[in-house]
């Protein structure tokens, strides 16, 4: 029973843990579908550049509010929709493509973002809000997490089919009538709520890795859109826990550690996936007969 | 699938369809007949996938208008000449084969008994029987061809409009489809077709339009693929001028 006990004792005996580990949990299951989107959309470098995006919103909210959540989130809900908002109509209204002006929109977050903090902040509240801190995560945020992702799956649940068209095919979406455009909206939307669930608890600079990392690592298992985002959204949940759980017992900053588990799930599955994988593709079977 | 279906007249008054202010077609006029099986031919950049694209409702005209008849919205079945269809989506044969029942089903309906047994029959029917759940990935581009005409098949639209369907194709490949098209074109529906292959065009196609910018010809086949206006097509093609002064021709009257 002792390894039983390693594994459950610190959830059992402190708060702050439990607390860390239901937030990781319901940001896992938000943030693995919405990242296997973003896979299958050839968006994961956009997911960086809204995470970046969200961070002047965040320091804004931070000078008004202090640390406040309500205030942080607002803004850096905020920033992060008008970047998308903006970049979108760039790409609708001028050649330029969407990576390049997502790209142009997020830089001058970013650069906005880090001028507001750096002179009205100290570079300790940066850190915070860079980085974020799961272990610091109170009742309010946990809230906030919770309805952020119960919120996503229900909308990825009601929109899924439109959404996995527009993924595949979106010329016949348009054929049929229906205009890729609102599915657009709404999907940027989803990305840029769940990262700002993700930053309370890991900062802006990570959010997205417990969004890509899982996703990605998926790939290796499934070939169905559904199991691609369950598996997704378990490995997400996963890496949150084991992630926890290092931080704990090798005393480690509770983000950085999460997202290296995701990570380490990644490489593995690169390594030894169920499909494509490197050892499938290089430990080659006898090809069958047709 | 349901009944007769009535195919669609297609009505083109005036258009015009620019790109950066330079028509790609200009000053159309015509009518594709209900239940009418219309080639379109051309030199590159005579407009033909314009054309279609303009009927087919993804591109807006700078002038004129087109009248789609009993082609509604989401009632023209579309295939684009090199569809933005990522061909690597984990997505299996039969789901994009029952994507064509969009029109019933759209958002939220599930798929009826009767609705999945047309896809299965129309997978069939382009010889893809027992394909039903391989992924889309592991098809040949003859094969994927095939899907999107099962998909087509679905559709049971009043109006069809195909970009290049032959491109690429094997002969057997492309045998097998003009079939399923003189299929559709029995069971009374309007189809207009991109196409190059001359012979093609001349064995299989009543109504030509050979398009240069303009109208060249339209009409009978044999009458419009003539070689005097063959010629006059390559001739009339390429015409982009930086310095082209704003087009004095009157717009329609409507």
């Amino acid at each position: 029973m002792i390894l039983y006990d390693w594994l459950i004792q610190p959830f059992i005996e402190f708060g702050f843990m439990r607390r860390a580990l239901v937030g990781a949990i319901a940001l896992g299951l938000g943030c693995g579908p919405i990242g296997t989107f973003l896979v299958l959309r050839r968006m994961s470098l956009m997911g960086d550049a809204m995470s970046h995006a969200v961070l002047p919103g965040a320091a804004i909210g931070f000078l008004i509010g202090g640390l406040s959540l309500p205030a942080m989130s607002l803004g850096g809900l905020v920033a992060g929709l008008v970047v998308a908002l903006l970049s979108g109509i760039v790409t609708r209204l001028t050649p330029l493509r969407e990576d390049a002006s997502f790209a142009a929109f997020y830089l001058i977050s970013l650069a906005l973002g880090v001028l507001i903090v750096s002179t009205h902040g100290s570079n300790v509240d940066l850190l915070h809000v860079l980085f974020g801190t799961i272990l610091a995560v109170d009742n309010p945020a946990l809230l906030l997490v919770a309805s952020i992702s119960t919120v996503t799956l229900v909308a990825l649940a009601l929109a899924y089919r439109p959404l996995v068209l527009e993924c595949f095919d979106p010329g016949f979406l348009r054929s049929v009538g229906t205009g890729g455009g609102g599915i657009h909206a709404l999907f940027l939307t989803l990305v840029v709520l769940n990262l700002v669930a993700g930053f309370q608890a890991l900062g802006t600079l990570m959010a997205v890795g417990l969004m890509m990392l899982p996703a990605a690592a998926a790939r290796f298992w499934a070939r169905e859109v559904w199991s691609l985002a369950a598996i997704s959204a378990g490995l997400a949940c996963l890496s949150g826990y084991v992630g926890l759980l290092g931080s704990y017992y090798l005393d480690l900053p509770s983000g950085p550690s999460i997202i290296l588990t995701a990570g380490a799930f990644y490489a593995l599955s690169v390594l030894f996936g169920r499909r494509d994988s490197i050892r499938s593709r290089y430990l080659v079977r006898r090809h069958l007969a047709a | 699938m349901s009944g007769v279906p009535i195919g669609a007249q297609v009505t083109i008054e005036n258009l015009t369809v620019a790109y950066e202010r330079h028509p790609a077609l200009h000053h159309i006029g015509g009518c594709f007949a209900a239940g009418s099986l219309t080639a379109i031919v051309g030199p590159n950049g005579a407009g033909k996938s314009t054309l279609i694209k303009a009927i087919a409702g993804v591109l807006r005209p700078s002038g004129g208008r087109i009248e789609r008849g009993s082609a509604g919205p989401g009632h023209i079945a579309y295939l684009p000449q090199q569809s933005e269809i990522e061909r690597s989506f984990p997505i299996s044969v039969l789901d994009t084969v029952l994507l064509g029942h969009w029109r019933r089903i759209g958002w939220r309906h599930g798929v009826t008994p009767q609705e999945a047994a047309a896809a299965t029959a129309a997978l069939a029917a382009v010889g893809l029987g027992h394909f039903e759940d391989r992924p889309i990935s592991t098809l040949s581009a003859g094969q994927f061809q095939r899907v999107l005409f099962a998909r087509l098949i679905l559709q049971d639209a009043p109006l069809i409009l195909l970009d290049e369907p032959f491109t690429a194709l094997d002969a057997r490949t492309t045998h097998d489809l003009l079939h399923l098209v003189e299929n559709w074109h029995r069971e009374g529906r309007t189809i207009i077709a991109v196409l190059h292959d001359f012979d093609q065009v001349r064995a299989h196609f009543p109504q030509t339009l050979l398009l240069a910018r303009e109208v060249v010809a339209w009409g009978p086949t044999p009458e419009v693929m003539s070689a005097v206006s063959l010629a006059a097509a390559r001739h009339m093609a390429e015409a982009w001028d930086e310095d082209a002064h704003a087009c004095a021709v009157a717009e329609a009257m409507s």
